[in-house]
């Protein structure tokens, strides 16, 4: 069930605050939300009564950075990864920022988001969950014009959507890539597992750069994938989990909002393990290889600077290793000496811009995906909407 | 498929069986033990994920997981006898107090469970039933929880106390006719408070096993429903104990198949796999179903059938 933290008007102003007690002033963020408390009163009632409530005025000193997440900021998943990321955004001076967890995908982000701008003053907002972003902050965005909104997809694009909101993103499937590399040196059998959410092209081109990653060091390693079908279902992952140790395989990676269940249960079975989203490296103290973190905290830390130099923000910031944006978590005990060393020069390569689909790559049905001799780089548009496997992965799209 | 394959899938399913049934077991079992004094509980879902977060949280701080079980069964005894005391009131809708328990349950369990995400909890023991067998996959399927036991346990305690005994004779009455209950001196209400109160406590057993047995750690979508298909499960067993044990044995078996089907290689159409339970039920209710049969195993007292 959604709690929400302030639900009730009455709470308002204690949260901002508190989240005003530090005391840096910035002339420029006053500016901004003095014109913006003059502007929202003249757009309609419920705006009346925010320039009416008192306790706004500590906050209007410093730019108000408002964080939304779906679930709790302590899930050893997705929500883990951004609040890590936000408690450096908090130690930037001049910043303050207000979050809220639990609010699900419907009006109610709406709302929060209307109270953050309109109750505590927030400039710049991170909505982190996919579902929020259309219609939810499209609207918000058209509707407070010099309020900035950011999004963590690549959804947004210049000709649909206005020009005050937008998208940041790590690719991941660099991250995986370096899982895939490590795990492939890692296994003794050959046979590594995959436990993966839902078949879209995001998840897909993770499981694919994992498989490229796993062959690179391990030519002759396959890759068992199951599909779980939804983002966080504990039961059915921990059922994936054993049943893929229970086909013997000796490595298992995952793509999942919370890995949290399927290493523990990895680990009980005494299956290695590739951590996903944030660190789980202490819930497998024997198995854990390494995993592929996020590092929102360059986008949230370099987003607040810019704002509060008066610069604007760019609409889209994408980047893996070479802009610091995915990061691997330390190696854990699971991680042969040969793994570590390759996935160290692998990261080297990635931040270098080394391309990870180099021909010759074919999908599990024989297709040609890049042909000998030519390479994708990195970023490359065909593979935001990769809708096959990769050679060696024993699994199905559909 | 191999028969290797083959194999592995009916191990697979097994140990499905066994690992995933029991929330269902422990679940349906008290939903049963309601709805045969003649109300209807719908918020045992909101008891299995708070006994589940209390289970957890008593076992994290004391080191004991048993005294986790017992708080987990306090606990939904709790829920159970609020949500009997609410429903003794005049005018009060049974199904519309269990749908606001099960939010209620729910949104305590996720408040008060926030600082428990992050930790490792003591867990319950496992009992090696199979390692005489020598079959590793075997013997894993076979390494059980002694909750699993104990609700096979109950299942035919309750079957035998409703036929047997004066306390199930009592429960049965209550059920069928208040009218008649009544005239033979049985205080009706009350009855159906302890009886929603047991079912609760039942509930939270499940939920104890959740967190400290499979898949053994506390998080806000654990359930994912479970506690709602127990309720209708009861349904699919009529009323009847040892049927609720088959029915959540069925369920588990059902839910171990696609992730069992695509571990050796059957990976197409898993999306359907993974619906096997609800398909299962739709099939197994159809071929059972009867517009006269049906109505003969309810409670009569049951606001559903009423």
């Amino acid at each position: 069930m959604p709690k929400r933290k302030n639900d009730s008007q009455g709470e308002e102003p204690a949260r901002a605050a508190v989240s005003g007690q530090r005391g840096v002033t910035n002339m420029t963020a006053a500016g901004i939300s003095r014109r913006s408390l003059v502007l929202g009163a003249t757009t309609g009632a419920a705006a009346l009564a925010s320039a009416g409530w008192p306790g706004t005025a500590g906050a209007a000193d410093k730019l108000v950075v408002g964080v939304i997440y779906v679930g709790t900021r302590g899930d050893f998943g997705w929500n883990q990864s951004h609040a890590t990321a936000v408690e450096a955004l908090k130690t930037v001076p001049g910043v303050s920022v207000v979050e809220e967890e639990n609010v699900p995908e419907t009006l109610a982000v709406a709302n929060t988001m209307k109270s953050m701008i309109e109750l505590d003053g927030a400039k710049l907002i991170f909505g982190t969950s996919f579902g929020y972003f259309n219609p939810f902050m499209v609207d918000i965005a058209r509707q407070y014009p010099d309020v900035q909104l950011r999004h963590p997809t690549t959804l947004w694009s210049a000709d649909k959507h206005p020009a005050n909101l937008g998208g940041y993103f790590a690719y991941m499937d660099q991250a995986h890539y370096v899982n895939g590399v490590a795990a492939g040196l890692s296994s003794k059998t050959g046979k590594i597992g995959y436990v993966a959410a839902k078949p879209i092209s995001l998840v897909l081109r993770t499981i694919n750069s994992f498989m490229l990653g796993v062959r690179k060091g391990n030519p002759g390693a396959t890759v068992k994938l199951i599909f779980t079908g939804d983002w966080s279902l504990p039961v059915r992952e921990a059922e994936a989990a054993n049943a893929l140790a229970s086909a013997g395989c000796d490595v298992v990676a995952c793509h999942v909002d919370s890995p949290k269940v399927i290493v523990e249960t990895l680990e009980r079975r005494g299956v290695k393990s590739c951590g996903h989203n944030t660190s789980q490296a202490a819930l497998a103290p024997k198995g854990f290889i390494t995993g592929a973190e996020t590092k929102y905290e360059t986008i949230y830390k370099g987003f607040a600077e810019l704002l509060a130099r008066g610069e604007p923000l760019p609409n889209v910031a994408i980047g893996g290793y070479d802009k610091d944006m995915v990061t691997s978590t330390p190696f854990g005990a699971g991680a042969s000496e040969e793994a570590r060393r390759a996935a160290t020069e692998a990261i080297a390569a990635l931040r270098a811009g080394q391309p990870m689909f180099a021909g010759p790559i074919r999908d599990n049905k024989g297709n040609v995906i890049v042909a000998p001799g030519s390479a994708l780089g990195n970023y490359a548009p065909e593979l935001e909407t990769a809708n096959y496997l990769v050679e060696g992965i024993e699994g199905s799209v559909t | 498929m191999t028969d290797a394959g083959l194999f592995a899938v009916l191990v697979a399913m097994v140990a499905g069986a066994i690992r995933v049934s029991t929330p269902f077991l422990f679940v349906s079992l008290g939903e049963c033990l309601t709805e045969k004094s003649g109300r209807v509980n719908l918020g045992l879902e909101g008891t299995l994920v708070l006994g589940a977060m209390v289970a957890f949280a008593v076992s994290y701080h004391s080191g004991n997981p048993w005294l986790g079980v017992a708080a987990a069964a306090a606990a939904g005894f709790a829920l159970g006898a609020l949500h009997g005391a609410i429903c003794r009131l005049p005018r009060v809708n049974d199904v519309a107090i269990g749908i606001a328990m099960m939010s209620f349950g729910t949104g305590l369990a996720v408040f008060l469970g926030k600082p428990y995400i992050q930790p490792t909890a003591p867990r319950l023991p496992s009992l090696p039933l199979g390692d005489w067998l020598g079959i590793p996959s075997l013997a894993l399927a076979l390494d059980v929880s002694p909750l699993f036991l104990l609700g096979i346990a109950l299942a035919f305690l309750l079957d035998w106390a409703f036929r047997n005994t004066r306390a199930g004779l009592v429960v049965r009455v209550t059920g069928d006719d208040a009218a008649a209950a009544r005239a033979l001196g049985i205080a009706v209400d009350r009855v159906r408070l302890v009886a929603t109160a047991l079912g609760g406590a039942s509930a939270g057993i499940g939920g104890a096993f959740l967190s400290l047995f499979y898949p053994g750690s506390w998080n806000e979508g654990l359930s994912s429903g479970q506690g709602l298909m127990a309720v209708a499960l009861v349904i699919f067993a009529r009323w009847q104990p040892r049927r609720c044990l088959a029915a959540s044995l069925l369920f588990g078996a059902a839910g171990a198949l696609g992730p069992a089907l695509q571990s050796i290689g059957i990976t197409a159409g898993y999306y359907f796999f993974n619906a096997a339970p609800y398909i299962l039920t739709l099939l197994v209710m159809a071929g059972t179903g009867s517009a006269s049969r049906a109505a003969r195993h309810a409670p009569g007292e049951l606001s559903i059938t009423r």
